[in-house]
């Protein structure tokens, strides 16, 4: 495998992108998706064994999942029990990992690559019904999908004995209605089934016992967008891409303070300074500032700091995990320069946690609210020097040991999502909070005789 | 008010589409709030007699969900997002600007939203689930006066697109 850390001036690998970038005009049409060679990996795929696809194809690429946990495709098809029936395919559409607006561009731009990954994912698993499960808020994501189904279907790609081959297969877009807890693959069948979009425990895994207690495979908009490809190009010549189990390509949605925020189609293993600094990518700081600090993988992962070690770290899943604890979950990167307050972010990230939490585990319903409250009194002027220790030790009762990849006393990763702010903010801006709280303590007159500046860092 | 007659076969449909009907309660949700402006009781009971749940299971999962009005709404409903990207590009800003000026408009609700999955043109908002990006407080008060004019049309209050065409 080819590696190209440390390129300079790195550009984007556009696959998954490229339609829409060349012809934005009708990416999303039937018309745009066929004259751009759209449809023809699944007609190839027909003719092959289902059970090859899986095996040989999508698990020699190294497909991992693009919605956040990385798992290997090939190995979750692999995971259906053999001839258990019916058994669906549900896609992840429900983006709403904060600064994560990748799905969003896949569904507007080119749902009809979106369809034929599904087609093929179905023909290679046995499943005669799929369900794409869109954001309620993608009006126009969604009025595009239904538009490609129903053309999918009129040019014959979708319904009963698909071209001749004996395979049938219809989907149905289903609207959520605003749970960003719906996007965890347990709560999104929940919420599929007509329930409260609450996490479930596993086992059952969905892939045993999933949508109606049917063998489900759950993937991502990303990741199925991504099939179509391999099969085009073969698996082991994708796996080609990318850097060590970190194959192929995939967008990286950057924002924040960089001139040139947008989404990103690189080739694994180029580095967090070239998706920021370089001038076909990020296009660097704004105002020719520096990186304070920069949230890869999405509101979920713990921070990077603008170091050289950092910035300087290839975008390999395994890499940044092993290292230093962080993740590339759904590819969401933000940027905040030095103007930025960091407990300022922890707190409105902490807000979004307790008002997402689902209220299932009382660690997350509880500890959520209380990490909002306390950094909310920090960023806004009335935080206590003791206050980060504080939340350190609430963080403790979510996810024991505070370490990475996390521990959890919670059903699903929401509530140790809500400690990665507070760990960030205690391993990189420790000597910032305390002082910012410092400055509150005498300003306020804290006068409980047994607080205030007298007991620094304690606890 | 019950669905229309029209509605009620774009209703009949969607129930029709999953193998287990309970699974229609949020399109149908979003078909009743687009007919009625908000979701009202009579639509939840109307849920319920169709797909054979009680109106309290179907109260039990419209509630979990914040699309979901079960109260009067404008006409035009704006979500801003104040997320961590909107968070530093102005969207407090922005949100505090809008409501201020339509605090007693009843034809607009103003509302702080989490991310909209506009991060790359933040600040963002919507408007009936339209994205409008971009914005200072300036161009988000002229986009909304635009939909008030009638010279941009606005979605139904649910995004107006609650399932149909998939028969």
């Amino acid at each position: 495998m080819t590696s190209v850390i440390g390129a300079p001036n790195a550009k984007e690998t556009r696959i998954i992108t490229k339609r829409l970038r060349d012809r934005p005009e009708d990416s999303w049409t039937l018309d745009g998706f066929t004259q751009s060679g759209g449809y023809e990996a699944f007609r190839a795929a027909l003719k092959l064994d289902p059970e090859a696809i899986g095996a040989e194809q999508v698990a020699a690429a190294g497909l991992r999942g693009r919605g956040g946990a990385g798992f290997p495709t090939g190995t979750k098809w692999s995971f259906l029990p053999k001839d258990s029936y019916p058994r669906y395919l549900v896609v992840n559409g429900d983006e709403g990992e904060p600064s994560t607006f990748k799905d969003r561009m896949l569904i507007e731009n080119d749902p009809h690559q979106l369809i034929e990954g599904i087609a093929i994912a179905s023909y290679a698993i046995g499943c005669n019904l799929a369900f794409i499960y869109v954001r309620g808020e993608f009006a126009l994501g969604f009025e595009r999908l239904v538009e490609a189904r129903r053309d999918a279907i009129a040019a014959g790609f979708l319904g009963t004995n698909i071209l001749g081959s004996g395979f049938d297969l219809d989907i149905v877009i289903h609207r959520a209605a605003g749970a960003y807890i719906c996007g965890e693959e347990t709560a999104l069948l929940s919420s599929l089934e007509g329930d409260r979009g609450m996490p479930r425990i596993r086992p059952p895994f969905p892939a045993v016992a999933g949508l109606y207690a049917k063998p489900t495979i759950v993937n991502n908009v990303e990741t199925l967008s991504t099939v179509p490809h391999i099969m085009r190009m073969g698996g082991s010549e994708y796996a080609k891409l990318g850097v060590n189990k970190s194959t192929g390509t995939r967008i990286f949605s950057l924002s924040g303070h960089v001139n040139r925020p947008g989404n990103y189609e690189v080739e694994l293993g180029v580095t967090f300074r070239d998706l920021i600094e370089s001038p076909e990518l990020g296009g660097g700081v704004r105002n020719g500032g520096k990186v304070k600090f920069f949230i890869p993988g999405g509101a979920s992962s713990q921070w990077l700091t603008g170091s050289d070690e950092h910035l300087d770290a290839p975008l390999d899943m395994d890499y940044v995990q092993q290292t230093f604890g962080v993740m590339l979950g759904s590819g969401a990167v933000m940027v905040y320069d030095e103007t930025t307050n960091p407990a300022l972010v922890a707190w409105r990230l902490a807000k979004f946690f307790a008002h997402e939490s689902c209220g299932k585990c009382t660690p997350c319903r509880e500890g959520t609210g209380w990490i909002e409250k306390v950094l909310y009194r920090i960023s806004h002027g009335y935080g206590r020097p003791q206050d980060l220790d504080l939340l350190l030790d609430v963080g403790d009762n979510i996810s024991p040991g505070l370490n990475a990849p996390f521990s959890q006393t919670t059903i699903c990763p929401l509530g140790p999502s809500a400690v990665s702010p507070v760990v960030s903010l205690h391993k990189f801006f420790r000597e910032e909070v305390i002082a910012m709280c410092q400055n509150n303590a005498s300003a306020l007159h804290v006068t409980a005789s047994d607080s205030g500046t007298s007991d620094l860092g304690a606890g | 008010m019950a669905f229309t007659p029209e509605n009620l076969l774009l209703a009949n449909e969607i129930v029709a589409r999953y193998p287990k009907t309970k699974s229609a309660i949020l399109p149908l949700a979003h078909l009743a709030q687009d007919q009625d402006g908000y979701l009202t009781q009579d639509a939840m009971r109307e849920i319920a007699g169709m797909i054979g749940v009680t109106p309290a299971e179907v109260l039990g999962t419209c509630s979990f969900y914040t699309m979901f009005k079960r109260d009067e709404v404008g006409r035009l409903v704006v979500s801003v997002c104040t997320n961590v990207t909107c968070l530093v590009m102005g969207g407090p800003e922005v949100l505090e600007h809008l409501e201020q000026r339509y605090a007693s408009d009843k034809e607009v609700t103003i509302e702080e939203v989490e991310c909209l999955a506009a991060c790359g043109n933040a600040p963002a908002m919507q408007v009936n689930y339209e994205f409008h990006e971009s914005l200072t407080p300036g161009s988000a008060t002229e986009i909304i006066e635009a939909y008030k004019a009638g010279e941009l049309t606005a979605r139904g209050v649910s995004g107006g697109v609650a399932g149909g065409g998939q028969g």
